[in-house]
Formats: C-alpha cells, sequence, structure tokens
C-alpha cells in the first residue's frame, strides 16, 4: 500500500510523524522511532528562553562568592569551553541527520527577534530539513490586543523565512479570534505549513498544599477533534502543508486526520505512553484499514472528508454542535 | 629574544614553571599554596605538556603527610616530582624530607611560606614554617617578587638535579603568592636551557626497579650511622657553587642576573640590612631611595639560605660596612636570636676568627622581627631600621611594625615617610566579595599590564567573612617595575564601591592631595555631596580632591547584570583615571568581557558590554564646594553597651584599625572571651523575614534551620509585656505543653540576619487568603532595621528564656525554645553547616566543650574580629577550642580523657571525704544519672552543695577536689569538622578515637568538599560532580563513611539531613549525646560550594535524600544488647532518579556542559550506585539479631 504524502516538499513513505516531545532527547529513541516506520520526526523544542536561563545560570553560579575569601578565591576547576549556547541542541540535529535516513524537523521556540534568527539559522547549518515554530505564547496582559499579538506572529515568521531556506512550518494554538484568517496571512507571509494545534501545559491546583502544581497533561483521542475540525476546514482554502497534532492515539484517529485533509498525523502522547515501537503498530493497522476498504493510496484517502467534500459542509460549523446535542436527546430518550 | 609579559599572582609563576618541569605532582590543598596545585591540575587537564612533550600526572592525596609520602615514592622510582604546600603542611612533610634529603633527592618543594599557628591559626605569611625544615636537608632558596618565583622556580630545579640536593623553594603567603604583577615569562626553550638530560638521566637511573635492584632505607646501627650520614658533606659543600652556577646559566639565556646574596643601595653603605622574601623588595625600594638622597645604606637579599654560604655574604657585604641589623619574618622563642640573625653573626665570627673578614673591623650586628603574620612592612620601618643602626648602641632582638608595651622590643619610625613616586598610579578599591571588584581589578592589571608599557601590581585584602565580606584591592600602574610589597596608604584614587562603607571606614584617610574619590551611590547626583559623612567631605575638600559619582546598582540592574557592578566600576576607573585613552580602554575592556565570558555564552558577554557603554553615560563629576556642610558624623561601630575589652580591642579591628594595637591589647597564651558577635552589627541582609502571628503554627522549623541565628523563640508570661515596644508582637502560646495563657513571639534579629531566606524555605504554614505568604515573609530590611533593634533588644533581656529542665527537648519545636549558644557566626548566608552546630549548642550548649578541626566551622567559629559561640543567662555555654586540621578527634579526645580521670579523681576524692560532706551529699554526686536535663541541674545543685561544704574543710584533698569538682556535672564533648578532615585528613585519627570506646561525640559536617580552601574533591564528594581535582567529574563513588564505622558495632552512627527530616535530626544529636561511647553524626550540609542556590538548600537535601544519595539512618549499639537490629533506616528507598537531585547543582551540571557524555556515562553510573548501596543498607536492616 502506498502511504507516501508530501509535507512541505518533504516527500515522506508515510504520514506518520512523531511531534516534538521528550522522545526525540536520545538518539536511540530517534532511531528506534525510525526504525518503527517514522517517516520524519520532529526534534523536542530548542526555547531560546532556556538557552538564556542556562547560560546565565551557570555563569552565576561558576562566580558567586568568588573572589570574596582569601582562603577560597573560586569554588570550580576552570574548564576550558562549555556547551553553553544551543550547542547541545545543534549537536543533537547533526547526530540525528548522521545515524538516520528520514527528514530531521527542528523546532524552536524564540523569545527575541535576534533569538529566532539566530538559532533558525543555526538549525538549519546543523542540518535540520525543516523547522517547526513552537510560538509558544500565551496571551495575559490585558493591555495587549490581539492585532499585537498577530504582528509578533507574523514579523517572526517574516525574521525566520529571510534567513532561511528549508521550509517552515508554524505550530499554532486554537486561540485566535479568526484562525482562518490568521492561517491564509501567515501562508501569505511564507508559511510553508501548519501544525495544529500545539498543546500547553495545564496547570492544577493542590489544595492540600495550597500550591499551583504545573504538569503536562497527555491527549487523548478525544482531544482530536478539534484539531481535526480545523483541519477539515482549512485544507481546502489553504496551499500550505498541514499536520494534525494532538489526539492522534490510534490508526483510525490517524485516518481521520488524513481524510481530513492533512498531510501528516503527528504522534505524541501514544508514543510516550505505549513507546516508540508502537508507531508500528499504528502503521500497521493503518494499511490493513486500507487495504480492507479497497483504497488504492493513502492519497485517495486525503482530503477526501474535508469540509469541501463531506456530504454535508454545515456540520463543520455550528450546525455541527447543533447536531451533537440533537443526537445526546435522542440518545436520552431513548 | 623578546619574551611574551604577562601579569598574573606568584602561585602561578610557581606552577607554570613547575609544571613544565615535572613529570608527576601530588599535593594537597592548604591556604595560600593551594592554587598552586589548582593551577597544574587545570594545565594538565588543558592538556598542557611539560619540556620533555607529556603531561604531568596531578594527584591529590588526602593530607600533606601523604603528599610527601607519595613525592618521596615517585622520586625513589626516578620520576621528576614536586609539589606545593605551606605552614603545617609543610610540617606534615618533614619526615619524609629527612628522607628525600639523606637519600641525596633531586626534587623542588614549591612554599608559600605561611605562619605556623602558635597561640592563634594564621592563613597569612612569615617564615616559621620554612625555618622549620632548616634540619632536614633540604636547600632552601627564597624569592622576593613574582618575577623571582618564576625564575628561581627553575633555578632550583636545576640546581637540584645537578647538586641532588633537595630544594624548598619559598615565597611569602599571600604577599607573594597572591600579589599579581605584570613579568617577563619564561619560554619552552629558556627551561630546556636550563635543565640538563643528562642530570634528569641520572635521576631516573638512580630510580629503584627489580631490572638493577638495590635497597634503601635499611636500619643502621651505632657502628655505622654517623660515618654514614656524613658521607653527604661534599654534596652540601658544591651546592651552594652550584646555585650560583644556574643563575650564572640563567642570567645567559634569560638576562637577569641572581647571586646567592644580592646587594642594592650605596656603594659605601655602612649600615646594611639582611633580609630574605617580599620584605627585600621593600628594603631595595627604601635603600635605593634614602641612597639616593645621599645615605649610606644598603641592603643585602638573602636568595639562598640553605646551604648557606658564608663566602658569598662577605663577597656581597660592602666593605665599608659598618653596622648590621638582620631582619628575620619569623619568631624563636626562647632562642639567642632568630634564624638568619644567628646564621649572619657566625658567618661573620667564622671570618674573622679565619683572619678573612674583609673589612677594616668588626661590624656591629643586630637581629629584629618584622612583618609576622604578613603584618605590614613599609619602606618607613626601613628606614626605623636604619635610624636605629645610627645609634651607638641599636636596639638588638628588636620587633618592627608594632608597639610592643609589654617588653619594649620594638624600635620606632616615622609612619609618614614613603617612597612611592608621583608617576605611580596608586588604586585602592573597597567593594563587597559578592559586588565582582576584585575580578574586575585582577582584570584592569591584565589590561594594563598586557596592553601598554606600564609595570601594573595587584594585591587584594579580604575579611575573613564568608558573607557580606569586604574586599580592598590595591593596584599600582606605573613606568618601571615595582619593589612596593606593601599595602597603599597614600592613593590618589580611591574607589568606594558600596555607599554602606561610607559608615564604617573612612578611606580618604588614605588619600593624597588631589586624588579622585569615585564614589558609588544610590543618591541622585545633586544631593551626592550631602549624602557623605562630615569626615568625608572635610578630605575631600582639605586635599583638594576631584568627585565623581554613578549609581552603579541602578545601571547594574537595567543592564541585567543583577549586583555584579564589577564592568561598570571598572569601566569608571578606566574613564577616569586616564591611564589609558577612554576610547582604547573601553576597547580593551569589551575585549577581555569577551575573554572571560565568552565560553559561558554570548548572552553573558552582551550584557557586560551594555553595562559597560551605560557606565559611561551615568558617571557623573560632582563638584567639591568650599565648605563642609554635613552635621551626620560616621556612626559609631560598636554599641556603648558593648564591654570594655569589645571597645577597645575588638572594635579597633572592626574598624580596620587593628594594627594600632599594643602587645598588651592581648592575651599572652590565645585565650579570648566569646560572645562577641553580638556587638558586631552587619547588617548585610538586604531583606528579611517578617513574622505573621495569625498564620504561624509555633512549630520551630525557621528556628531550627537558621544558620545565624537570627530567628529566635520564646513562650513567656504575659506580664512581661508591660513594656513591650510598640510593633513588638505576640500571640498564644499554642500547644499543651505550656502554661494557660502564656504568650509566644518570634522575633528577627533584623541587624544579624543575612537575609538568606532558608527560614522562608522551611515554613509549613501558608496564608489562607494569599497562599504564597507563610507564617514569615521577607520584606526590605532598612525600613525594618530600627523598629527591629529596639524589638529585638526587648526580646533578648526582657523576655525571660524558658526553664530548660521543663522544656521538651526532644521536639524540633522544644529543642527551640532552648537559647542558641552559636550566633550571628560569619558563616556563608543560607549555610547548610550552621544549623547543626546551633542546634547542638541549643541542646549541650551550657556543659560542651568544642574539639573544631580547621576548616569553615573554625573560620566561621573562631576567626577574629569577632566570634559566635557564646553564653547563656547562667554564664555557661561552649568552650571551644582549634588544635589542627588532622589531629581534631585525638584533641577532642584528649578532653575526654581529662574529663575520665578527673571525673574518677573527683569521685575518690569525695569518697575520702565522705565523713565529712555527709552520706546523702556523696551518695548524690556518685550515683546520679543526669540522664536529662532536671537530672543534670539537680547535679549541679549538689556540686553547688558541695563547694560550700569544701569551704569550711582545711585540707589538701579539699582544695584538689574544689579545682575539679565542676566535673562531676555531666559534660559533653564534641568534635566537630568538615568531610575533609573525616573522611580525609583526620580519618586515621577519627577511626582510632572512635574505636577507643570513650563518650564523645564526633559531628561531620559533610558539604561533601572541601568548601574552606575552595571546592577540591575529598572523599566525601560524590560520584560525577565536579571538583577542583576532579574537573572531569569524580569517578569514584563517595566514601560511606557511616557504614565503616556501623562495622565496628559499638559505635553509635546516624545520618541525618535537616532538609530530610529535622525531628530525626533532632533524636538523632540527643541519642547520640546519651550514648555512653563513641557517637558519631553524619550531617548533609548544603553549600556555596556545591553551585546550588543557597535559599533552597534543604529541598536540595530532601532530593539528595529522596534520590538514595543520602539515605538516613540510625545505628545504635544500645539495640544490639536488648536483641534488636541496631540499624534503622530514617529515609525511604530512593524514589525520584538520581540526576533529578543532582542536575539542580551546578556541580553536577556543569559537566553536562563541558564535558556531555563523560556526565552521561557517570550519572548512570551514579544511579547504579545508589541503587546497589540502598540494598545493602536494606539487607542490614533484614537482619536478624538476637537470639
Amino acid at each position: 500500500m502506498d502511504l507516501s504524502t508530501t509535507y512541505m516538499g518533504l516527500k515522506l513513505k508515510n504520514p506518520l510523524v512523531p511531534s516534538a516531545s521528550p522522545l526525540s532527547k536520545e538518539l536511540g529513541t530517534i532511531k528506534k522511532l525510525e526504525d518503527a516506520g517514522a517517516s520524519a520526526v520532529v526534534l523536542y523544542s530548542l526555547f531560546e528562553e532556556q538557552v538564556s536561563f542556562e547560560q546565565e545560570e551557570l555563569n552565576y553560579f561558576l562566580t558567586r562568592g568568588t573572589e570574596s575569601f582569601a582562603e577560597a578565591l573560586s569554588y570550580f576547576p576552570e574548564e576550558e569551553d562549555y556547551n553553553s549556547g544551543p550547542e547541545e541542541y545543534l549537536e543533537h540535529i547533526r547526530q540525528a541527520k548522521e545515524s538516520t535516513d528520514i527528514p530531521i524537523i527542528a523546532s524552536l521556540n524564540g523569545v527575541s527577534t535576534g533569538g529566532w534568527i539566530e538559532y533558525a539559522k543555526k538549525m538549519v547549518q546543523a542540518g535540520a530539513d525543516a523547522l517547526e515554530l513552537n510560538v509558544y505564547f500565551l496571551a495575559t496582559d490585558s493591555n495587549t490586543d490581539s492585532q499585537t499579538i498577530e504582528a509578533r506572529y507574523r514579523s517572526v515568521l517574516k525574521a525566520v523565512k529571510e534567513s532561511v531556506t528549508v521550509p517552515v512550518a508554524m505550530k499554532l494554538s486554537p486561540a485566535f479570534s479568526s484562525l482562518a484568517n490568521m492561517l491564509r496571512i501567515l501562508e501569505d507571509d511564507g508559511a510553508d505549513g501548519f501544525v495544529l494545534f500545539n498543546r500547553f501545559y495545564q496547570p492544577d491546583l493542590n489544595l492540600e498544599e495550597l500550591e499551583v502544581t504545573p504538569g503536562v497533561v497527555l491527549s487523548t483521542s478525544k482531544d482530536l477533534r478539534l484539531p481535526l475540525r480545523w483541519i477539515a476546514i482549512m485544507s481546502d482554502k489553504l496551499k500550505s502543508s498541514l499536520a494534525g497534532s494532538t489526539g492522534i492515539h490510534t490508526a483510525t484517529d490517524a485516518l481521520k486526520m488524513v481524510a481530513a485533509g492533512a498531510d501528516v498525523a503527528q504522534l505524541c502522547a501514544v508514543l510516550l505512553n505505549n513507546g516508540p515501537d508502537y508507531l508500528e503498530t499504528i502503521l500497521r493497522e493503518m494499511e490493513s484499514w486500507l487495504e480492507k476498504k479497497e483504497y488504492k493510496s493513502l492519497a485517495q484517502l486525503k482530503g477526501s472528508m474535508s469540509q469541501k467534500s463531506v456530504a454535508e459542509p454545515g456540520a463543520f460549523e455550528r450546525a455541527n454542535y447543533m447536531k451533537a446535542l440533537n443526537e445526546f436527546r435522542t440518545e436520552k430518550t431513548l | 629574544m623578546t619574551r611574551k609579559m604577562v601579569t598574573l599572582d606568584g602561585n602561578e609563576a610557581a606552577a607554570y614553571v613547575a609544571h613544565k618541569i615535572n613529570e608527576v605532582i601530588a599535593i594537597y590543598p592548604i591556604t595560600p599554596s593551594s592554587p598552586m596545585g589548582e593551577w597544574s591540575d587545570a594545565f594538565s587537564a588543558a592538556g598542557q605538556k611539560n619540556i620533555w612533550g607529556t603531561i604531568p600526572q596531578v594527584t591529590e592525596m588526602q593530607s600533606e603527610g601523604g603528599a610527601a609520602g607519595a613525592v618521596h615514592g615517585a622520586l625513589q622510582t626516578g620520576a621528576l616530582t614536586t609539589t606545593f604546600t605551606a605552614s603545617q603542611g609543610l610540617l606534615l612533610m618533614i619526615p619524609n624530607m629527612y628522607k628525600i634529603a639523606g637519600e641525596l633527592t633531586p626534587t623542588v618543594f614549591h612554599v608559600s611560606a605561611r605562619t605556623v599557628a602558635t597561640h592563634a591559626l594564621s592563613i597569612f605569611g612569615d617564615h616559621s614554617d620554612v625555618m622549620a625544615t632548616r634540619q632536614t636537608g633540604f636547600a632552601l632558596l627564597a624569592s622576593a617578587s613574582i618575577q623571582e618565583i618564576m625564575d628561581f622556580a627553575v633555578i632550583a630545579q636545576a640546581a637540584s638535579l645537578k647538586s641532588r640536593i633537595p630544594f624548598v623553594h619559598f615565597f611569602d603567603g599571600f604577599r607573594s603568592s597572591h600579589e599579581v604583577q605584570k613579568v617577563e615569562q619564561l619560554e619552552m626553550d629558556d627551561l630546556r636551557a636550563m635543565i640538563e638530560d643528562d642530570d634528569v638521566f641520572a635521576h631516573r637511573m638512580r630510580g629503584l626497579s627489580p631490572d638493577h635492584p638495590v635497597l634503601r632505607g635499611t636500619a643502621q646501627n651505632p657502628d655505622v650511622f654517623f660515618q654514614a650520614r656524613e658521607t653527604v658533606n661534599p654534596y652540601y659543600d658544591r651546592a651552594p657553587g652550584i646555585v650560583q652556577e644556574m643563575m650564572n646559566r640563567f642570567a645567559k639565556t634569560v638576562g637577569r642576573q641572581y647571586n646567592l646574596f644580592d646587594y642594592v643601595g650605596a656603594d659605601d653603605a655602612d649600615r646594611i640590612i639582611v633580609l630574605m622574601g617580599s620584605g627585600a623588595e621593600t628594603a631595595h625600594e627604601a635603600a635605593q631611595y634614602l641612597a639616593e638622597t645621599g645615605e649610606s645604606v644598603g641592603v643585602v637579599k638573602a636568595r639562598l639560605y640553605r646551604p648557606f654560604s658564608i663566602d658569598a655574604l662577605m663577597e656581597t657585604l660592602p666593605k665599608s660596612v659598618k653596622s648590621i641589623a638582620v631582619l628575620d619574618r619569623t619568631k624563636e622563642p626562647g632562642s639567642v636570636g632568630e634564624p638568619l640573625y644567628l646564621d649572619v653573626v657566625n658567618a661573620l665570627n667564622e671570618t674573622r676568627a679565619a683572619g678573612n673578614l674583609p673589612f677594616k673591623e668588626m661590624p656591629a650586628v643586630v637581629g629584629g622581627r618584622y612583618g609576622l603574620s604578613s603584618k605590614e612592612f613599609t619602606p618607613a620601618m626601613i628606614k626605623g631600621v636604619f635610624d636605629e643602626l645610627k645609634k651607638k648602641t641599636p636596639k638588638n632582638h628588636f620587633t618592627v611594625g608594632i608597639e610592643d608595651d609589654k617588653t619594649q622590643t620594638h624600635i620606632g619610625y616615622d609612619p609618614d615617610f614613603t617612597t612611592e613616586s608621583d608617576d605611580v598610579v596608586r588604586g585602592l578599591f573597597y567593594g563587597l566579595g559578592s559586588d565582582g571588584t576584585v575580578g574586575a581589578n585582577k582584570n584592569s592589571i591584565k589590561i594594563i599590564g598586557e596592553e601598554t608599557d606600564n609595570y601594573a601590581q595587584g594585591y587584594f585584602v579580604y575579611d575573613s567573612k564568608k558573607a557580606g565580606s569586604v574586599t580592598v584591592s590595591h593596584l599600582r600602574f606605573g613606568p618601571r617595575p615595582i619593589h612596593s610589597t606593601y599595602l597603599i596608604n597614600k592613593a590618589n584614587f580611591i574607589a568606594c564601591h558600596q555607599q554602606i562603607f561610607l559608615e564604617r571606614f573612612n578611606m580618604l584617610e588614605n588619600a593624597v592631595e588631589g586624588a579622585t574619590f569615585l564614589l558609588n551611590t544610590q543618591a541622585e547626583k545633586d544631593h551626592a555631596w550631602d549624602s557623605l559623612p562630615k569626615e568625608f567631605q572635610k578630605e575631600l575638600i582639605d586635599k583638594k580632591m576631584k568627585f565623581y559619582v554613578i549609581d552603579a546598582y541602578d545601571v547594574a540592574k537595567k543592564t541585567g547584570m543583577g549586583v555584579r557592578i564589577n564592568t561598570i566600576m571598572q569601566t569608571c576607573f578606566f574613564a577616569i583615571s586616564g591611564v589609558l585613552p577612554r576610547d582604547e580602554a573601553i576597547r580593551y575592556i569589551k575585549d577581555a568581557i569577551k575573554k572571560t565570558y565568552g565560553k559561558k555564552g554570548e548572552q553573558i558577554v552582551q550584557k557586560n558590554y551594555k553595562a559597560v557603554d551605560q557606565a559611561l553615560a551615568n558617571l557623573h563629576e560632582i563638584e567639591v564646594p568650599e565648605k563642609v556642610t554635613s552635621d551626620q558624623s560616621m556612626p559609631a561601630i560598636i554599641s556603648k553597651e558593648a564591654p570594655d575589652y569589645v571597645q577597645t580591642v575588638v572594635a579597633k579591628i572592626m574598624k580596620n584599625k587593628g594594627d594600632d594595637l599594643p602587645v598588651s591589647a592581648f592575651s599572652e597564651d590565645g585565650t579570648f572571651p566569646t560572645a562577641t558577635t553580638q556587638w558586631e552589627k552587619r547588617n548585610v541582609g538586604l531583606e528579611i523575614p517578617v513574622w505573621d502571628p495569625d498564620v504561624c503554627i509555633q512549630c520551630g522549623k525557621c528556628s531550627m534551620v537558621c544558620p545565624h541565628a537570627t530567628i529566635r523563640q520564646k513562650v513567656y508570661d504575659p506580664r512581661f509585656l508591660k513594656e513591650a515596644p510598640e510593633t513588638f508582637k505576640s500571640a498564644d502560646a499554642r500547644g499543651k505543653d505550656f502554661p494557660e495563657g502564656y504568650k509566644f513571639t518570634l522575633q528577627v534579629a533584623a541587624e544579624d540576619c543575612t537575609g538568606c531566606g532558608l527560614c522562608i524555605e522551611a515554613c509549613p504554614a501558608k496564608n489562607k487568603e494569599e497562599p504564597g505568604k507563610k507564617a514569615i515573609n521577607m520584606a526590605p530590611q532598612p525600613p525594618l532595621r530600627e523598629q527591629e533593634r529596639e524589638n529585638y533588644k526587648f526580646f533578648l533581656e526582657k523576655i525571660p528564656e524558658l526553664d530548660r529542665t521543663k522544656v521538651k527537648i526532644q521536639t524540633v519545636k522544644g529543642s527551640q525554645m532552648l537559647r542558641p549558644l552559636f550566633e550571628y557566626s560569619g558563616a556563608c548566608s543560607g549555610c547548610g553547616e550552621t544549623p547543626y552546630v546551633k542546634l547542638v549548642t541549643q541542646l549541650f550548649g551550657d556543659r560542651m566543650i568544642i574539639a573544631n578541626a580547621t576548616g569553615c566551622s573554625s573560620i566561621y567559629g573562631g576567626n577574629l574580629p569577632t566570634t559566635p559561640y557564646c553564653v547563656d543567662e547562667n554564664g555557661r555555654g561552649p568552650a571551644w577550642s582549634n588544635s589542627l586540621f588532622e589531629d581534631n578527634a585525638e584533641f577532642g579526645l584528649g578532653f575526654r580523657l581529662t574529663l575520665d580521670k578527673q571525673i574518677e579523681f573527683a569521685s575518690e576524692l569525695v569518697q575520702a571525704l565522705s565523713s565529712q560532706l555527709g552520706d546523702e551529699l556523696v551518695a548524690g554526686l556518685l550515683q546520679s544519672e543526669q540522664e536529662n536535663e532536671a537530672g543534670i541541674n539537680e547535679q549541679r545543685q549538689r556540686v553547688k552543695a558541695l563547694k560550700e561544704k569544701l569551704k569550711n574543710i582545711k585540707t589538701i584533698e579539699a582544695r584538689q577536689l574544689e579545682s575539679i569538682s565542676d566535673v562531676l556535672v555531666k559534660k559533653s564533648v564534641w568534635i566537630i569538622g568538615g568531610d575533609g578532615w573525616a573522611y580525609d585528613i583526620g580519618f586515621g585519627g577519627l577511626d582510632h578515637v572512635m574505636a577507643s570506646g570513650r563518650n564523645v561525640n564526633v559531628l561531620v559536617l559533610d558539604t561533601e568538599v572541601y568548601s574552606n580552601t575552595g571546592g577540591q574533591m575529598s572523599k566525601a564528594t560524590p560520584l560525577g560532580a565536579v571538583a577542583k581535582f576532579a574537573a572531569a567529574g569524580k569517578p569514584l563513588p563517595k566514601k560511606d563513611l557511616g557504614m565503616i564505622f556501623m562495622t565496628y558495632g559499638n559505635i553509635y552512627v546516624s545520618r541525618v539531613a535537616m532538609g530530610y527530616n529535622d525531628m530525626q535530626v533532632v533524636r538523632a544529636m540527643l541519642e547520640a549525646e546519651s550514648y555512653d561511647g563513641p557517637s558519631i553524626v553524619i550531617a548533609y550540609s548544603h553549600c556555596i560550594a556545591q553551585g546550588i542556590n543557597m535559599s533552597q538548600g534543604l529541598e536540595q537535601q530532601k532530593l539528595a535524600v529522596q534520590s538514595g544519595h543520602y539515605p538516613l539512618f540510625r545505628f545504635d549499639p544500645r539495640k544490639t544488647d536488648e536483641g534488636k537490629n541496631p540499624l534503622k533506616l530514617d529515609s525511604k528507598a530512593p524514589s525520584i532518579p538520581y540526576q533529578d537531585y543532582a542536575y539542580n547543582e551546578t556541580r553536577f551540571k556543569m559537566l553536562t556542559k563541558s564535558k556531555p557524555e563523560r556526565a552521561k556515562m557517570l550519572i548512570e553510573k551514579a544511579q547504579n550506585e545508589v541503587q546497589s548501596r540502598w540494598h545493602l543498607y536494606q539487607a542490614w536492616v533484614d537482619m536478624e539479631y538476637g537470639e
């Protein structure tokens, strides 16, 4: 069965791409993912803030207390050199490229315009086949209007696009007043693809300790619905590639994404839960479903259930809600 | 050939050469020589090779004794071997030095000569250590300057290889070891030219090898030992000639000519000073100056002191000499005179007896002492000595530089005499350790030294505090080589980097007319003048000074520099001083920033650049008005309520005026009063905890963890609140242990708190309306200072302490109701050691005697000016002493032996006098259990009664008993020290003391590294941690000291971590103390040297335990007697990955940045180690005991 797909110009043997997550921190795991059939890998995100923080931290602790007390003018041996910048990440890209045959997509979360550009360039130099800009930005300031925020997304994208030649995807959250418009504008600005959607950390409260507990809540298949809908809506409206992210846990989930119009299905929680090898299970199940249903190729399925293609395009919009409500009532009555 | 000019300190100069001409280096850290070993380790770690093309091996040993043994072994097997040491360390090497010399083994020990501890320890410099090695047979070669250190390091090696006599190459601790100078760096070819291959091969051939076996180290008998000992004479006879030969060879190669003795001064000088070491440089400067003004004076600098060449000395002394003063930087009590003096006298006498005197008449010779423990030695004092020699009968055995009002040994001098030249920039910089002043100044010296033709010198004075320590940098720049080995007291540039110093030191006293004063102040520039105390205003006006200000903290804040104002102040210095054109200076500063911070990340570089640029924009010159306008005087440094001794002696030391104190100010035997930190209000905490009585649950945890005993609690009758200050807070006392209606107060010592925040971290109570707040919350100190000073005074003086016999001391809360008898020490802010020390004083302080190993705990425990051990309302408190580093366990055992003997003797006397004392008293005295506070109190009453009765008994037995009756009240012997002591240097002794069965209590403050000497690896350092001498991460696991002592079976052993379980700590201390045998408590102490956020120290302790790195337990031999397993684990099986603990600490994390692959390998190894160790403990716990 031909499962191949094209994502931002990259020819991929199938649509399953592990998304940016701790899974890609180990070279061995990346290799395992490739062996299990992953067609590309998005590396974990490099956070500019983290790099800056670590530089400051190292400098602070290596200088603190020095030249203060006659018997102890320093507390640590002076090292010849430190990997204080993004070198560790860049080296990781290099090694990942060397030890695999699949495209490696680097993921970046910058803070400053300078940082976005500098790190993007370095990632490409290190061998990244594409970049995913993880614009992790929570708009919490009530004095900042939506235009300002949107402008920020645009300027980041433009700056990066101007400095690199590889394809660039924007990984976004759904929190835009007009998501459709935003995606089109970003496409016009040069985005080669979109990853829908980013999943933010959701803090919890611990009532015993009266503390906020940070933490990751891994997605389930139920979370698929949000990206599924938007991909179905947008796949006809955009030329850019689309990657479904969040809630893809089974072969069915992945097939739904493709049917809605996604070029790739990004996997995270399912692999964290079941290990990298599980990708192969999903892939095999996709294949057997397509064979059972006598599809000629994955391409045949792709976009077949996008908003434009389905029998009831309105189902993806407001009617969708109404229908759900009705069905629910019906069930109850029965 | 032009050689590179470098600016470096003496230690680096010695290490630079030593590393290049040796193969094996075995060391042990000791101040001030530690950096030589560290440099060597760093050179080897960086792959630097010696002149033969191989990287020397550097090994850290467990003591200097161990280092000397390893050196001896390496030499005996033919390696070119060296070591670096000082003071007590050199003394520990003496036994091996006799052997090494006796076997004619070439080597050079580089020694930064340091005071040997006598009535007190001192880390500073004099020749008492090297003088103690005179008999060993080592040659002694003295360097006086940084250039000489580099030069003599290779001359000594070449001469040693050629002569086969081992050398001590010494230079003055701190004054030379830590002085930064611009010097010419020797090239590899210079070193190769000095060392002859044949000498090296000969040394190797003498090495022990089974391929050509020989025997050394025989035991000899009266028949032959003597003759065999005399065989070495020709070698010693030849040695001075060989040294001169090497000096000549050096002159030929490099161009600098040295001689066994060198002379400076008038050709026809009749008054001569002979001396060696850094003082010779100052003498050189003074003699030259005086000779130029027509005085017939000169100085002989002794280079090779042993073997002593009489001929060379006679040749060097000018023929015109009439009187000689020989100056020794050491004291030999009871001798006819100090060593160099005696040698010179003897040299003259022997020469005269042989009829070879090259002078018309025998010169008069006197000896004098100067400069002990780096005491200032200035041209004024040199002139004083020359003036003394003018007298008809100059004083002999004099001292210079002090006022000896007891035995009148001192000679006078005019302190205003100066040889400083106007074309030398002389800058004084007053800073805090934490603001980076010293680092920036070292940087400036490098810039000026390496980028201009100027010569440069820097010397740095640090105080003995680890939190809020003050640094004073002394910088000279000038067109000629600088010989001024003394502090600057005539400065033409003075910078005050901290506004608060305006209240403490009148630094402008040291300014010359027309000097510049740069002040970092938060005052607006228009108010800067008004913010000065009148003393400062007067100096500025009288001396026609220029005055500049900058708000460096504001610039630092805006440029992301935090509290590091170093770059900003450095830029201001260059901008004002004009040492370099401004633009050029800025470029060099930026280059230096790139060099220093580049490897730590571009961001750090950029923010420093920004700080440089902003500094210039915010620097303002203030016009000095014609009149003093301020009515504010500098405040008194000490409260008027302080006792006389504190007022007259301690306060002077605090004001940097200790040099003015006369001999009579001090006790003859090193005894000092305790409880003096209470008078030193340092106000170093920017923020202090503020108590919220409504939220507080009165648990005592904040008091428990406070490193400086600045958060206290009391429960008391409400009637004491009558005269309470308005802002004094109280709450109803919680719990059933106190009478109904009693009040509770948690009071902060605002002026003593260092603002570390550990108490906030420990506080478990949260404000329900605002859970971000706790029962104590940090708030800025300055607005609270006055009010809390009053409150604290009221708390201490008007609220009574609880009766100890009625407190439940076995709880955290109860233990914290007891007054700490260890307070406001100079330990680091957030120190992890001091909370344990403080707790022990709360529990046992009124009857404890402490033996304290040298290290952090002896420095914050006993360094002048003020000391933290204090007394309770009855005047009782810990008696404390520090003997040495290595012998602490034995020292403490000695306390126990005295007590045991005296208790036995006192009991015998009580029995002997029983008929007069009465049966009841006798029975009580001899049978009292004293198991708790009440029991101890009862015994105190009995001893009081005993003393009363004894007054009326007129026998010698009664007098005898009177003198020792106090021992009948139970005493608690505590042996305290760090891991460097317990795991390494003191381990042998500790083991023996633990095995003695005697009732001593050992507290090991385990920071897992040598903290006091700056982060060298100890055997307590964990696997994977980076430390000095383990730059690539320690590859071997931490020694399990607890396990070792548990194997004895009869020792109480506990491992504790306050951050994990404070209750367990209290229990362990009480159990250890109550056990009638040896006890040891090993306490995890977070430390600045681990590279952690000190306010999170407790959390880090918790992680250490949870990861299994630091399992907690108590092993109580009393349980065995009950047929139970003595081991009880007090922590759970590892529940978090080792790296979750480790990677919160720079010591582990930095390896992931420098050697990521190795870091990964080590962390995995450590994880496995932790697991298997836990299984071992678990297996012990599962063992069946009893029938």
